[in-house]
């Protein structure tokens, strides 16, 4: 009898400090609706997949409370992250990043880092594709290329925004490959496709799914994709990598990852990265990146970061070598 | 004719009872989020677009574009009743429209409004049916230079109207440039002007400077006046609005004009909101009464409604033909299309006809649904202006805020908005004019960047302004815009007057 | 209206210096390939100075009877007073109670001290108002209004 009671009451203290304790930990779930920040503008590849991700969540019912997409796009996302930076230890706040996590603040001098941040998960890697317009003569980047060394200085490479990832990558392939373009900057990929399609400017270097469409209907042609191997998707996989087309091994991924604000208890990162993580796993998801060229590389936690590390560095050396950090 | 085949199937699909049910949800939504100045089609789409998962793509498009159908006839309301602009392409609609809101011809000048867009819209629409593939390769000959010459074009078509001391027109065209100035410039990839704040880094959003320099300011001015809305206490019914139906034929021309320059103007982004204001400009350029402009001419508000709202179909096209956004809220709805599993571009016709057709379709639907709506709640619309003033301002005041924060989800913008009010209400006073200012800051920033791309493109030889007949035509014909006013009176001294 | 033209024509001036200031950290040249960064800014700022000392000194002038003219006509400050500081108080208590509660409490003064209407259609326009928007914007269409800095009381609802 004795023992039983006693056996209770130590059943009830290990409740109770269970409770107090262990609970929390697995049960921490959002108490009110989450904002999902979007450094960008609206209609750009980061809102479109922040826009997908949020009724996704509320599809599968992945979360009790609902994701609020709010746009920050100012300053090339500048506003957005120095938003939240600024909400330290607020559990209901998350932002979805692309390329200007890294260039922005080297190219505005706006003090922020992704160290400020908490990071949860990279969802995808965004490809980079060399286009011509259908009506040239070029059908290998070859000879594009050589055309362009031809006459340096007279054909027009345009790309989203200046000191940002399109304009890294003309840099890297002038480097490369000693050649000299008219980079001409425009607002957003989507019009960068049409200026090309309407042959205003020569090549882009378009990420896939801004492309695509004209590609289909035969108006712009790919040269070569900025990536190490090829990319696994049927009609893409026609396209050559940029070494076997040239040569020189020129690559370049833009992160779509998630970041939430900084000082956030662990158990709040851990449910953001099972949330998405289960996001990730469902068929809308695989058809989405699949339908966008987009590479599926979902990674969290230590080898998340370990993944940051080198890449940030990597923005620095590029953004150096091209002169396109502000003194 | 293809085409006609084609359409034909695609009323089948819009006129279907679950599409037309979905098409006047939209126009309802879609007219509450335009009355609600900051809250725009582009929010009104992103919101509902979570909505639209569980529905065939067909009927997720006819929902979101009657969003925008209706945001495009809501804008006009609060214009006229309040001088609040409640998207940025009715602006031009406040010149003449709330002065004769307050002579109380409210109720006509909404029924204008609504017939315009209507006008306008169906215009488009017959545009869109027949000649969407032309229309859209004549849109791909616009680059940079081309780009830059609509601008011109528009603000040419524009300035010189308000006569006024030409000291202080132009400070106001600097303060709407240099505000257009702020923030990141594309071109160097620089902040500028943001005195090392993060609040200036967005820049000024043109929506809250209106609401503000608009909105506010007139319900400084009309307390002032002591005038409490009280000439606005007419009666309307649906009797003025047939009767104003039946007056607005003699405007033809107006009508016309309107829709040629808002359909032409709207395949390139950005489009609705020049093209109002050049529309009003022109109207008033050719007006046998240009004096009556800003008093409360009909033409006044017939201009720049039939153009926004035509210039808001042609915004579809090129999403649909090309996969770019003719504005904002086709940005959104460009991403919906993405969501649902179709690739937009080129291909759309040719993969989706139910799709493209069921939309077309549903544009004719949506736009008659959205015509009768409105006009049958213009005598509700106006009787909003019989409500005391205690409650009424307060109201406006509380729902501009609302706005202002919507825009950027910011409060400092709502700030801005208190201040721009007060800027409002003390160059009203000062006869410093105010239009010219907001048609600066929209254009100041597209214009600038148009003409930098440009010059990158040339290497800094102006020559390229010249290069394509396009762009040519349109720089010499805004340049010859702008001296026109003073050649015109000594031609006219000449015709032996 | 003469002082007030003036003063108003200073401000610009001020503001026109200040921005011509700051876009002197940028190049404001002509570059190879056309005006750079600050080159607009720097530009219309020039031109805003300049056309404000015009206005200025054009009204330190004028003798009209426009100038005489008084900016506001005696006892109109009132009502104008009377309107835009609840305004501003408004907006400022947005800032530390959030959006809703600032727009009731200041519908309620509004309406009751200003308009002098009954209790109860104050009482019914100041709850209602908030609380249907609160609705629409915030659960409709999931558009989150300021809550405030002291969290404690967006906690309530």
């Amino acid at each position: 009898m004795s023992r039983t009671i006693s056996h209770l009451m130590f059943l009830t203290v290990a409740i109770l400090i269970g409770l107090s304790t262990l609970a929390p930990v697995q049960a921490w779930e959002p108490s009110k609706p989450v904002e999902f920040i979007i450094p960008a503008g609206t209609g750009g590849g980061a809102d479109v997949m922040a826009r997908f991700i949020s009724p996704l969540i509320a599809k599968h019912n992945l979360s009790p409370q609902p994701f609020i997409a709010v746009n920050k796009s100012g300053g090339a996302g500048a506003e957005g992250f120095t938003y939240v930076k600024g909400k330290k230890g607020e559990a209901h706040v998350i932002i979805i990043t692309l390329s200007n996590l890294f260039t922005t603040p080297l190219a505005t001098g706006v003090p922020f880092n992704w160290r400020d941040l908490t990071p949860i998960a990279r969802l995808a890697l965004d490809e980079f594709v060399l286009w011509v317009n259908a009506e040239t003569p070029y059908k290998t980047a070859k000879e594009y290329i050589d055309a362009v060394k031809k006459s340096p200085g007279t054909f027009k490479m345009g790309g989203t925004g200046t000191a940002q990832e399109d304009q890294i990558i003309t840099v890297q392939l002038q480097q490369a490959l000693g050649l000299k373009f008219i980079y001409v900057p425009f607002k957003g990929g989507g019009d960068v496709a049409v200026n090309l399609v309407g042959k205003h400017v020569d090549s882009t270097v378009n990420n896939p799914n801004e492309a695509v469409g004209h590609w289909k209907a035969g108006r712009v042609r790919p040269l070569a994709i900025f990536d190490t191997e090829r990319l696994d998707l049927p009609d893409w996989k026609t396209i050559p990598t940029v070494k076997e087309a040239l040569g020189q091994d020129i690559h370049y991924l833009m992160l779509r990852g998630i970041f939430a604000a900084p000082g956030i208890p662990k158990e709040v990162q851990e449910w953001y990265v099972n949330l998405l993580k289960r996001v990730t796993e469902t068929p809308e998801w695989k058809k989405f990146t699949d339908d966008g060229g987009l590479k599926r590389a979902f990674l969290t936690g230590p080898e998340y970061v370990k993944w940051l590390e080198p890449t940030e560095n990597l923005h620095k050396g590029l953004m150096t070598e091209g002169g396109l950090i502000k003194k | 004719m293809e085409a006609f085949g084609n359409l034909l199937m695609g009323f089948q699909i819009a006129l279907s009872p679950y599409n037309l049910f979905i098409a006047t949800i939209g126009i309802i939504l879609g007219t509450i989020i335009g009355v609600l100045p900051g809250l725009g089609g582009a929010n009104g789409v992103a919101i509902l677009l979570p909505i639209t998962f569980v529905m065939p793509p067909t009927s997720a498009i006819i929902l979101l574009s009657c969003i925008y159908w209706g945001a495009l006839f809501g804008g006009a309301i609060t214009s006229i009743l309040f001088n609040i602009p409640g998207e940025p392409w009715s602006v031009a609609t406040t010149f003449d429209g709330h002065p004769l809101a307050k002579q109380g011809r409210g109720g006509e000048a909404l029924t204008a409004a609504f017939i315009s867009s209507f006008f306008g819209a169906a215009f488009a629409i017959i545009l869109v049916t027949f000649f969407a593939p032309l229309i859209a390769e004549f849109s791909l000959k616009f680059g940079p230079p081309e780009f830059l010459g609509i601008q011109m074009l528009t603000f040419s078509a524009f300035v010189g109207l308000g006569g006024g001391s030409a000291p202080k027109t132009l400070a106001s065209i600097f303060i709407g440039f240099i505000m257009a100035a702020v923030g990141l410039d594309i071109v160097s990839g620089q902040l500028r002007l943001t005195f090392g704040t993060v609040e200036l880094m967005r820049g000024f959003n043109f929506v809250v400077a209106v609401i503000g320099l608009f909105g506010i300011g007139e319900i400084l001015l009309t307390v002032e006046e002591g005038l409490e809305l009280k000439g606005v206490q007419a009666r309307v019914t649906l009797r003025t609005v047939t009767r104003t139906l039946r007056e607005l034929s003699q405007y033809w021309k107006t009508f016309i004009r309107g829709a040629i320059i808002g359909s032409w103007m709207g395949i390139k982004p950005g489009g609705a909101t020049p093209a109002s204001f050049m529309s009003y400009g022109f109207a008033k350029k050719f007006s046998k009464n240009p004096e009556k402009f800003g008093n409360g001419a009909i033409e006044g508000v017939i201009a720049p409604e039939t153009a926004a709202h035509a210039a808001g179909v042609s915004a579809l096209l090129p999403m649909i033909t090309l996969g770019i956004p003719g504005s904002p809220t086709a940005a959104v709805m460009l991403g919906g299309l993405m969501i649902w599993g179709l690739q937009p571009g080129p291909m759309l016709f040719k993969e989706k006809p139910e799709f493209v057709w069921g939309l077309i379709a549903s544009m004719y639907t949506g736009n008659v649904i959205g015509v009768l709506i409105v006009l049958l709640f213009v005598p509700f619309f106006a009787a909003i202006l019989r409500l005391p003033f205690a409650v009424l301002f307060p109201s406006i005041v509380y729902v501009c805020a609302i706005g202002s924060f919507a825009v950027n989800n910011s409060t400092t913008d709502i700030w801005y908005m208190m201040l721009f009010g007060i800027v409002g209400y003390v160059f009203k006073k000062l006869d410093y004019p105010i239009a010219p200012m907001v048609l600066a800051l929209v254009l100041g920033d597209m214009a600038e960047s148009a003409l930098r791309q440009s010059l990158i493109m040339s290497q800094g030889s102006p020559a390229i302004f010249f290069a394509s007949p396009i762009s040519a035509v349109l720089v010499t014909a805004s340049a010859l815009l702008m001296v026109w006013p003073f050649i015109s009176p000594f031609l006219h001294g000449r015709g032996g007057k | 209206m003469r002082r007030a033209d003036i003063a108003c024509a200073l401000v610009l001036l001020f503001l026109g210096g200040l921005v011509l200031w700051e876009s002197l950290k940028l190049k404001i040249g002509w570059g190879l390939n056309g005006p750079e960064a600050g080159f607009f800014p720097f530009w219309l700022a020039t031109g805003l100075v300049v056309c404000s000392a015009v206005i200025a000194i054009k009204a330190f002038l004028d003798r009209s009877s426009f100038a005489r003219w008084p900016f506001v006509q005696k006892g109109a400050w009132v009502p104008v007073i009377k309107v835009a500081l609840p305004a501003f108080v408004m907006v400022a208590l947005t800032e530390a109670i959030g959006l809703y509660p600032a727009a009731l409490i200041y519908l309620a003064v509004y309406m009751r001290w200003i308009g002098r209407h009954r209790w109860i259609t104050t009482f019914l326009v100041s709850v209602l108002l908030p609380v249907v928007s609160y609705f629409i914007f915030d659960k409709w269409f999931l558009i989150p209004m300021p809550k405030g800095y002291w969290t404690w009381i967006s906690g309530l609802y």
